[in-house]
């Protein structure tokens, strides 16, 4: 990925990072505003579901224990008759477990579209602000942190709402149910039990915190890394020309040990988390157990006890409150631990919400004025509208109604001063016009301002004094679709996409028929190689086009800028990599396709540019000479040495 | 293909076996510390009616302790099986990265070719991470879970003979019924990451052609097409999922079916008087040990399943071998810049391939200068990388210096023949440094003198740091132009003895352009220079001028000659003169 004169991230570059100033709490609300918006339904029935489900295993569990004394037990000392009770208490969990096992199932199934559909439409909506954004955006981020915003971030929100919040709401729920219960037995042993958790909450949370911080060390040398691999093994063509790979690899040995300390570090620490908490739970037994019996030998009626309240005990701790007691505790313990190790993944997934907000956040490019672009045909009446056929015209609005200027294609600078940092200009001073059907070529040594003027022109960047009219309309009052789908460019790095030669070529015109398309094809010679590709039109192209050679693939931009039946053409250096031979096989196509347009063409070569109307050329920003090839040949100054190429001589 | 990658544990060996060594020791904890609480227990519910004495309160002490003990053991083996297990695999993980991008060091630009770039660098690093954390599991858990129910297996077997069966019945049934879904599901999931990859590719995409977009007010399609692409990844996951899902519910259902049949022939038993009640609970407990080790054993097991692409993919770049290896006995000394071709054809799909060169005869002499003229695919940029030995010749032999190139060692001969490649690469970094890759440990003074030649040193000048000035990925802070001439001034720092330039000064301006040909010859005129150019004008003054024609040599000789008898050559001369005028001569 190179640009021409694409300059580093200039000072007011909408660079993303450290502006997004929300809180935990701020982007956990926005978050749940957007999980809730179009799945509502779902989510609050999914989330009935859990409850249910984690009711039902609370239930399932507390029925064990009824089990055994309610109807074993009278079964084995004779004091009830008959299986009849135990099969129907058999039957009755039964059915408790099946109505469990068929919320767990329900609220699963709800929660794959739920959490899938959020996360396509969080993607979606990524995408489409995306695009909306200037150019500046995209210069001032690399792609590497746009796109872990796609892979790593979604991924890691879709960990949190398909696993970490059904946890969170099931587990909450066992701990609630759990914990009325052990109150009914014990007021007292329950505060011993909080105690305890409190305290391993506290542990687990500050081991929690410290990994990570260890977890955002291991992203960024994970990042280091993927972005040392993807230069390098990008480059590692000229790496081998070099015999560079010793070196090579020596750096990367440096980033690989520090992501291998961080990544060591980070998990130790996670992975203690489990231990840690489950060990404590059997600590907390052994006390319990111990105040529990201690209790129950001083029978103090301080030891609130419901259940004991409720047979009639006065209060006092018994011996089978105990033992269920500690039963429960153990259930107690399990989904506590659970929630406590889901504490990562919900700091990861906010840093990863956010990180997708400040995507979205992001200003977007305003959209230009309100002149649009309409076809139009003249009747006795005037101007009038038409759905397709007839010509182009700029509609204006005037006041109520709207008044119609033809589009022709006559485009002015006037003293145009740019910079891509405010205090560093790149153009100083231009002014230049381009009647309709001229070709005007730019020329100059690299770095004299020629690609930013097109840049201008097609508003990727605003000028910052100065002004561009498009057939006597500032540029800025036209909105900015309408303007560009006018002007047709030729980059001089082409960029192909993942499709067939066909769809490549369609790029520029979506409603081009095939016979147009290899019809633009053929006059820009391209058709002879493409025939000769595995498929013909249809063969698919991939990687940028990476199986065809750099001039193959500036022909198939030359045929897409065909294609579209723009009355403006910028032409970057379209034809660098085309050899003289085949640009002049392709002349003819050429000038077939400048015919009758305006075109600003910006090119090394002579024979490109020598049949311009007017040629400008530049240097550091300013146009030091301007004419035609004639009278720049007999003026003898820059365009002169320049294209003789004899200044070494003077 | 596990047995490739295992070779990467090397140094992390110990603490791979030590692992699930250490992890033993916390199942065995787990099972044993719940089988005390049931000591326990059964010390406090003996008391019911009776009260508990203070014989009962020792017990109750005694059992804690042994309980805190094991605790505190399981509590050490938990924390070190952690540390030791995420040691082994961020160890392993980046002795895997390690390897394949020393191995990549070595593969040849064929061997490039054959995976693509974006290939191996999603081999690098996302499948390096999913192996990772599949060790990781791996050597946690797997020896742990089968060792969890084994362990209780056999406590229940102590308990109960005669009811423990249950538990090897449903545990089977559990076993298949996770495998079985898991297999159902594998080939959906990997459609599943294949949506993955297009949706990101098409994103990706965008970011690079951002401006073609744009240019063209593309946005609404570039939206569309990536909605459809969310669209299937969306519907490949549900549909996976949605198999996933079933999963959970029928983990359950065999555990409760477990549970229920569990307590009737429990509950018969201890009617009967042959089970204790404290038996049966024990019996309970251990149901969901055995169960869940099954459950821990089966995932395991379907997430190394999952990793299984992953590990092939590393492997298969881990046995790839370089198709360009360093001869036995290297010659490590190039005596001049003599170049030759002997009956040389060329196939990029090697032999039985379509030729893109063929039957090349030439011969270059030491210190010549050599323009290459050639339409676009005419294979001029191939039969220079067959040079410093990029690709091998098919057929015949390339010699540079009198030997075949195929003798020499790799590093001597690229060092002697500097190519400045047409899709040229810069580094992020500092000028100096990039530079220096030229030569490693040049002088400021050489640096300074390379750009000379190059015809650098002025913008390198005028830049905020001079030769310090940041680079950024892939040289975006600099110009086309800037960056050919700063790639030439890399290429000259080797001070090789054959430099080729591969449409090297495509984005440099006439003048400048003739500026570095000109400080070539003045400083480096010893050197072979093969020339390849659009522009006649970077030729024309060259010794001898080599015209190719689809992979042949059409013609080659002085432009003279040429004008004479080469009619490719005229007709390109015209085209870049214009119908007889002669402006390029203009002087």
């Amino acid at each position: 990925m190179q640009m021409p004169n694409k300059p580093g991230p200039g000072r007011w570059a909408p660079k993303l990072g450290k502006q997004y100033k929300g809180s935990g709490k701020a982007i956990f609300k926005r978050l749940a505003g957007y999980v809730f918006r179009e799945y509502k339904t779902q989510y609050v029935l999914a989330a009935v579901l859990i409850v249910f489900s984690a009711i039902a295993s609370v239930g399932g569990s507390a029925f064990l224990g009824i089990f055994i004394d309610g109807y074993v037990t009278p079964i084995r000392d004779g004091v009830a008759s008959g299986y009849g009770g135990l099969i129907g208490a058999l039957c009755l969990m039964g059915g408790i477990y099946l109505f469990g096992a068929a919320c767990t199932y329900l609220y699963n199934r709800l929660m794959v579209v739920a959490a899938q559909g959020t996360l396509k439409s969080m993607r979606n909506e990524m995408f489409s602000h995306m695009q909306k954004l200037p150019l500046r955006f995209f210069d001032a981020n690399t792609h590497g942190s746009l796109m872990s915003r796609y892979t790593n971030d979604t991924d890691v929100m879709r960990q949190l709402l398909s696993q970490t919040v059904p946890q969170l709401i099931s587990s909450t729920v066992t701990v609630l149910g759990v914990f009325f219960m052990m109150l009914f037995y014990s007021v007292t042993l329950t505060a011993v039990a909080l105690v305890f958790v409190g305290g391993m909450f506290l542990l687990t949370q500050g081991l929690a915190k410290k990994s990570g911080k260890y977890f955002m060390g291991q992203q960024s040398a994970l990042g280091a890394v993927n972005g040392y691999i993807e230069e390098m093994i990008g480059g590692q063509k000229v790496v081998k020309v070099f015999c560079h790979e010793e070196r090579a690899i020596e750096r990367f040995h440096a980033l690989n040990e520090d992501l291998r300390e961080n990544g060591s570090k980070a998990n130790a620490l996670t992975s203690v988390i489990g231990p840690i908490s489950n060990n404590f739970g059997y600590i907390q037994y052994i006390v319990i157990a111990f105040v529990a019996a201690l209790l129950a030998v001083s029978a103090t009626p301080a030891a609130l006890s419901l259940w004991g309240v409720a047979n009639g005990l006065s209060g006092a701790l018994s011996i089978g409150a105990i033992v269920s007691f500690l039963t429960l505790v153990r259930s107690f313990n399990m989904p506590i631990q659970q929630v406590t190790q889901q504490f990562n993944s919900i700091v990861q997934a906010l840093a990863g919400a956010e990180r997708i907000f400040e995507i979205m956040d992001a200003q977007p490019e305003d959209e230009g004025g309100n002149v649009t672009l309409v076809r139009t045909e003249q009747t006795a009446s005037g101007t009038e509208e038409r759905s397709d056929g007839g010509g182009w015209s700029w509609k204006i609005p005037d006041g109520d109604s709207f008044r119609y200027v033809p589009l022709k294609g006559d485009i002015r600078l006037n003293d145009v001063t740019f910079g891509y940092a405010q205090d560093n200009p790149v153009l100083h001073d231009v002014s230049l016009y381009a009647k309709p059907g001229q070709k005007i070529a730019f020329v100059g040594s690299t770095g004299a301002g020629k690609t930013t003027i097109t840049n201008l022109i097609n508003r990727f960047y605003d000028v910052q004094s100065g002004t561009i009219t498009y057939d006597g309309i500032d540029v800025r009052e036209i909105r900015k679709a309408d303007l560009r789908r006018s002007l047709g460019t030729v980059l001089q790095d082409t960029h192909l996409f993942t499709g067939t030669v066909m769809e490549n070529i369609r790029y520029s015109r979506l409603d081009a028929t095939d016979e147009e398309c290899v019809e633009a094809a053929k006059l820009a010679n391209a058709d002879g190689f493409i025939r000769h590709l595995p498929n013909g039109y249809e063969t698919v192209l991939t990687g940028d086009g990476a199986n065809l050679s750099q001039g193959q693939r500036q022909l198939l931009s030359i045929a897409r800028a065909m294609v579209s039946r723009c009355p403006v053409l910028i032409l970057d250096e379209a034809t660098s990599s085309i050899d003289t031979r085949t640009e002049s096989l392709i002349e003819k196509g050429m000038d077939k396709l400048m015919e009758g347009r305006t075109v600003f063409v910006i090119a090394h070569r002579l024979s490109t540019v020598r049949n311009a109307q007017a040629i400008m050329v530049l240097e550091g920003g300013r146009i030091v000479e301007r004419g035609n090839h004639e009278q720049l040949l007999a003026e003898k100054g820059r365009y002169y040495r320049l294209y003789t190429g004899k200044f070494e001589l003077d | 293909m596990f047995k490739t990658l295992a070779k990467c544990v090397r140094q992390y060996k110990t603490r791979t076996l030590l692992t699930p060594i250490v992890m033993t020791g916390e199942a065995a904890m787990e099972i044993l510390i719940p089988f005390m609480m049931t000591k326990l227990i059964g010390v406090i519910e003996s008391a019911q009616g009776t009260g508990l004495t203070s014989g009962d309160f020792r017990r109750i002490a005694v059992f804690g302790a042994i309980m805190f003990g094991m605790a505190c053991l399981s509590l050490l083996c938990g924390i070190l099986g952690g540390k030791l297990a995420s040691e082994a695999s961020a160890g392993f993980a980046a002795n895997l990265r390690e390897d394949l991008y020393r191995k990549i060091q070595t593969y040849s630009f064929e061997n490039v070719d054959k995976f693509s770039t974006s290939s191996l660098i999603t081999r690098l690093t996302t499948d390096v991470s999913t192996v990772q954390n599949a060790f990781m599991m791996l050597i946690r858990m797997l020896v742990r879970a089968p060792l969890l129910f084994v362990f209780a297996a056999i406590m229940s077997f102590v308990i109960s003979p005669s009811i423990a069966w249950i538990f090897l019945v449903s545990a089977t049934l559990l076993g298949l019924l996770v495998v079985l879904i898991m297999r159902k599901v594998q080939p959906n999931f990997r459609e599943m990451f294949k949506k993955y990859d297009k949706l990101n590719s098409v994103a990706q995409e965008n970011l690079t052609g951002i401006r073609v977009v744009k240019s063209y007010v593309l946005e609404e399609e570039e939206i569309k097409k990536y909605r459809k692409a969310t669209q299937d990844a969306y519907d490949y996951s549900v549909r996976a999922e949605k198999i996933m899902v079933a999963m959970m519910p029928t983990v359950q259902i065999v555990m409760y079916a477990t549970m229920l049949i569990l307590l009737a022939v429990g509950g018969v038993g201890i009617i009967g008087g042959s089970l204790e009640i404290a038996e049966l609970t024990g019996l309970i407990s251990y149901s969901t040990q055995i169960l869940s080790g099954i459950m821990m054993a089966a995932s395991v097991l379907s997430f190394v399943a999952m990793a299984k692409p992953a590990v092939d993919r590393i492997a298969e770049v881990l046995v790839e071998e370089s198709t360009i290896e360093n001869p036995v006995s290297p010659v490590t000394e190039v005596v001049d810049g003599s170049v030759e071709f002997d009956r040389v054809s060329f196939s990029y799909a090697g032999e039985g391939g379509a030729r893109v060169l063929e039957d090349v005869r030439l011969r270059i002499e030491s210190g010549e200068t050599v323009g290459v003229i050639g339409g676009t695919g005419s294979a001029k940029s191939t039969l220079v990388s067959l040079i410093p030995r990029l690709y091998d010749a098919t057929e015949g032999c390339v010699k540079v210096g009198g030997r075949d190139v195929r003798e020499y060692d790799l590093e001597t001969l690229r060092n002697a023949v500097a190519v400045v490649l047409q899709k040229n690469v810069l580094f992020s970094g500092s000028i100096a440094e990039n530079l220096r890759w030229g030569k490693e440990d040049a002088t400021q003074e050489e640096i300074e003198f390379a750009a000379r030649q190059a015809c650098a040193d002025e913008f390198i000048e005028r830049l905020p740091d001079g030769y310090g000035y940041d680079l950024g990925q892939g040289g975006v802070n600099v110009s086309g132009g800037q960056k050919q001439r700063l790639c030439i001034a890399r290429a000259l720092l080797k001070r090789p003895k054959v430099l080729i330039l591969d449409d090297s000064t495509s984005a440099v301006d006439m003048k400048t352009d003739a500026k570095i040909r000109d400080s070539l010859r003045k400083y480096a005129p010893e050197v072979t220079k093969l020339i390849i150019a659009q522009r006649i004008s970077s030729v024309r003054d060259a010794d001898r001028i080599l015209v190719l024609d689809a992979g042949r040599v059409s013609a080659f000789g002085t432009h003279d000659e040429l004008m004479e008898t080469s009619e490719i050559y005229r007709s390109v001369y015209e085209s870049q003169n214009g119908g007889g005028e002669s402006d390029a001569d203009a002087e």
